[in-house]
């Protein structure tokens, strides 16, 4: 039913480089570095996603590489990301260069050869100076498209301490992405460190109902109008729970946070979308009842989180959309959450086939 | 209609809030200054009694950090879930901007061109004959 | 008038059982007339060591009152802290004919010294009994556990689980650990075999661990909404530890946790079991169904969608059968529960919220 209308994946991941490959990147202080002590051998492996886990590896995608991937679900743009655990490093400098090295070895090693891929600026929340220099340093290649972020980080998304980074996302025109996960510095939920794997999988969707509630409470999208924030890998189907509640709780407390100045339903619309992958509704019926509840699908963008384990058969789509409402999710939604691909010379070949953003 | 006398003027505190029963119902009373305000006594979003409430004044924001205190007493928080309720409408507030545009006058209300909150409590015509406070009640009304 | 659905005719009064009303101590003294004289003069040296910067008080200062309802601030004493204001104001003009005690803070759930923790759990309990269960039938008890000195915990279910006024354990929803982890098995098996259900009701302080899994909140804008994330989390650890496995009659409340994300949660357990499921091989069946045989959850704040019918599609999925009105009463969210249904309801759905369920789950008649 779908088959002939353009897609934009939101969540699509590469393969991690390994910190020796690195190397060509780095300046000279950096390579003696890593080389002298060693840490070339490290595999700086997010926790969140060990390489073996089903979670990590979904066998619909066995023996497809990236092209082959994108080949299989007709994907005409792919916003890809990297989530390397160089983030993870205490040392900011150290952690910088690497970052850097990453974004680097992405646009050179993936970009410069795929073009159906899109690029995310990988930043770290601990340093925002570096991070908004970052930013600064590759926002002239118009292939990356958003700045990426782990959720699970030591300071609140909503706290002023990362507004430089928002403020240069605004800037120049780039997403702010934020991909479930995160540094293991406070535990995923105020009762503590879960004991399984799988528990701490669940409880990432309550770590993005809380960014969303600070992402509001906090003025972040009044303080920036123009900025995008897209949640990756988050779920969906806490929505109608965090809508209804801040919704609620803003009448009783919004001399607190006077900048409200409506329902936060009405400030997060059009700007704040979600990834439909993993879709934890179970069936159609439950989809479309979460969908009725969140009060349409305008926040939800079409994505395959290759190659991690979220859906299974032949299409990430899930049942249960509508057909009115698929070329929003497959593409239009995306074009309202990404600025920059508005201007994307692929997405403009594509044109005749999408729905013009609002 | 009928005129009820609800309370003696000298005896009313500035600022106060009073519950009075009339005819059957029950009114939160309000002065402000030489002005007088009633609304039924009764929130319509969770019931608690209005008259158990504080009048406050409401804060408009330019954007996050900034705090700018306006109608100084003029609104009524809700004893229980601190909703906000202009004296002078009843109208439950959840828009400050809107709040603003309020303030102009009780003719810019009637036009209706005015976002409104989901609940309005209900508002009774008051008005000062010499030394007392009175109230207009439809006759409907006094069972 | 948009008026919310309401029913006040005197002839069809419902018979109403609140599972949530917080008894408040008058003074900082409240507990001595119930801990011996060592732990008297300890408290009055030392006071109490909390892993959270303020003490006797929240570091997200609330938006009304202190967090209580404004009218109910009695002469003497905190909101709570009057009982004769508690049925002036709550239990008569509702008609509340049975009414259970939460009894949050300073009963030793926060407390780090572990045998301050288990003597100022004996002594909420004794107050409880002393100075509500006693003067006033209405009211049942919760026994309040020092649940990181777990060894006390199960000592305190077992010198009071002949007292039928308790009718449940309260622990902290913010402990050392998540629920689930063994360290707190000793108390659930405690709690199943003197047939107890566990109520979990959220706590303010901080005990050591940002209130989100991305740090601490700046507003109570945003403290306040933490609540709903500790409830799943709470539900999810208690899930996917096996506790429901290694104690099959074990039952728990989830009091003031919010009630809408439920389904949600069942479907994202249930949807990365699919992938998880190796890794945790004591369950033995989809998480929903643990969550559906063991649970039961409360209705305030109640949920209040702008569509307020979409809530029915909430209760169909948890069951008419599991949901339990609670006022929370003295504290400024609370709910009256002439007030909580915003949307028609079959009288057999009101009946069983109102009362039947927690009827079910207490043992009340």
């Amino acid at each position: 039913m779908s088959g002939h209308l353009f897609r934009i994946d939101a969540d699509f991941h590469l393969p991690q480089v390994a910190i020796s490959d690195l190397l060509p990147y780095l300046n000279e202080h950096w390579r003696q570095q890593l080389i002298e002590r060693e840490i070339t051998s490290s595999p700086f492996r997010l926790t969140s996603y060990p390489p073996n886990s089903p979670l990590t590896l979904n066998p619909a995608y066995e023996g497809l590489d990236v092209s082959g991937a994108l080949d299989r679900f007709g994907t005409g743009i792919a916003i890809a990301s990297m989530l390397h655990g160089v983030v993870a490093l205490h040392n900011p400098d150290m952690r910088a260069a690497l970052m850097s090295a990453v974004n680097d070895h992405v646009a050179k090693a993936w970009l410069d050869n795929e073009p159906r891929l899109r690029g995310s600026i990988y930043v770290s929340g601990d340093d925002p100076a570096a991070s908004v220099a970052e930013i600064e340093r590759l926002a002239g290649d118009k292939r990356f498209v958003q700045v990426l972020m782990l959720a699970m980080q030591e300071i609140h998304h909503g706290n002023r301490h990362y507004w430089p980074i928002y403020e240069a996302c605004q800037k120049h025109g780039l997403a702010l992405a934020i991909h479930a996960g995160g540094l293991y510095r406070v535990p995923p939920s105020v009762s503590g460190w879960p004991s399984y794997q799988f528990e701490d999988y669940v409880m990432q969707s309550m770590v993005f109902e809380n960014i969303l509630t600070g992402l509001a409470g906090e003025g972040v999208f009044q303080k920036f109008p123009d900025l995008k924030v897209v949640f990756l890998e988050s779920g969906f189907a806490w929505l109608p729970t965090t809508i209804w509640r801040n919704d609620k709780t803003w009448r009783g407390v919004r001399q607190e946070v006077p900048w409200l100045d409506r329902k936060p339903s009405e400030i997060l619309a059009g700007r704040v979308f979600v990834t439909l992958q993993p879709c934890d509704p179970p069936g159609p019926d439950e989809l479309r009842q979460t969908i009725k509840h969140i009060g349409g699908t305008d926040m939800l963008l079409y994505s395959s989180d290759y190659p991690h384990r979220q859906f299974t058969g032949d299409d990430p789509l899930p049942e249960g959309l509508s057909e009115d409402a698929l070329v929003g999710i497959l593409a239009g939604n995306a074009l309202r959450a990404y600025p920059r691909l508005a201007d994307d010379p692929v997405v403009r070949r594509a044109g005749e086939t999408l729905e013009a953003p609002a | 209609m009928t005129r009820y006398v609800v309370a003696e003027v000298a005896e009313f505190p500035d600022k106060g809030i009073r519950r009075i029963e009339v005819a059957g119902r029950e009114l939160c009373l309000i002065r402000l200054g030489d002005e007088f305000f009633a609304l039924m006594d009764v929130c319509p979003h969770g019931g608690a009694k209005l008259s158990a409430g504080r009048l406050s004044g409401t804060v408009e924001s330019e954007g996050p950090g900034d705090y700018r205190p306006c109608r100084t007493s003029e609104m009524l928080k809700c004893p229980w879930h601190g909703w906000e309720y202009d004296v002078r409408t009843g109208q439950s507030w959840s828009d400050p901007k809107s709040t603003r545009t309020r303030a102009y006058s009780a003719e810019a209300i009637a036009g209706g061109e005015l976002a409104k909150g989901p609940y309005v409590a209900d508002t009774v015509p008051v008005e000062v004959d010499g030394n007392y406070v009175v109230v207009n009640l439809p006759v409907s009304a006094a069972r | 008038m948009n008026q919310p659905f309401i029913e006040t005719n005197a002839t069809t009064r419902p018979r109403i059982f609140d599972c949530d009303i917080h008894p408040a101590h008058k003074s900082a003294s409240t507990l001595f007339p119930y801990m011996e004289q060592r732990w008297v003069e300890h408290m009055q040296t030392f006071g109490t060591h909390i892993r959270q910067a303020l003490v006797g008080q929240l570091a997200y200062p609330r938006m009304t009152a202190n967090g209580m309802r404004m009218d109910a601030k009695p002469e003497v004493g905190p909101p709570g802290s009057d009982l004769q204001m508690l049925r002036d104001q709550h239990l008569d003009p509702l008609g509340i004919e049975i009414g259970n005690l939460i009894a949050l803070s300073r009963g030793g759930m926060e407390e780090r010294n572990p045998d301050l923790a288990a003597a100022m759990s004996y002594a909420s309990n004794e107050w409880q009994i002393a100075e509500w269960l006693e003067p006033e039938p209405r009211l049942r008890g919760g026994i309040v556990v020092a649940q990181d000195n777990p060894e006390a915990a199960v000592a305190e279910i077992e010198r009071l689980a002949g007292d039928k006024r308790f009718v449940q354990v309260i622990m902290s929803t913010r402990p050392y650990e998540t629920p689930g982890s063994r360290k707190y098995w000793p108390i659930y098996r405690a709690a199943a075999e003197a047939g107890l259900p566990i109520g979990l009701h959220p706590v303010g302080f901080s005990n050591g661990k940002p209130s989100t899994g991305t740090g601490w909140p700046s507003f109570y804008f945003q403290e306040h909404y933490t609540f709903v994330p500790s409830a799943e989390a709470l539900v999810t650890s208690l899930v996917i530890d096996g506790v429901f496995e290694a104690f099959p009659k074990l039952k728990v409340a989830i009091i003031e946790g919010g009630f809408s994300w439920i389904p949600a949660l069942g479907w994202r357990m249930d949807k990365h079991f699919d992938t998880f499921h190796k890794e945790v091989p004591h369950l033995k069946r989809k998480p929903s169904e643990y969550m559906k045989e063991h649970f039961w959850w409360s209705t305030q704040p109640m949920e209040e969608p702008k569509k307020p019918r979409d809530i029915v599609d909430v209760i169909d999925w948890i069951g008419w059968d599991r949901l339990m009105y609670s006022s929370d009463y003295p504290h400024w969210d609370y709910d009256d529960a002439y007030r909580i249904f915003r949307f028609p309801v079959e009288p057999h759905q009101r009946e069983a919220v109102l009362s039947g369920n927690a009827s079910k789950l207490y043992g009340y008649a």
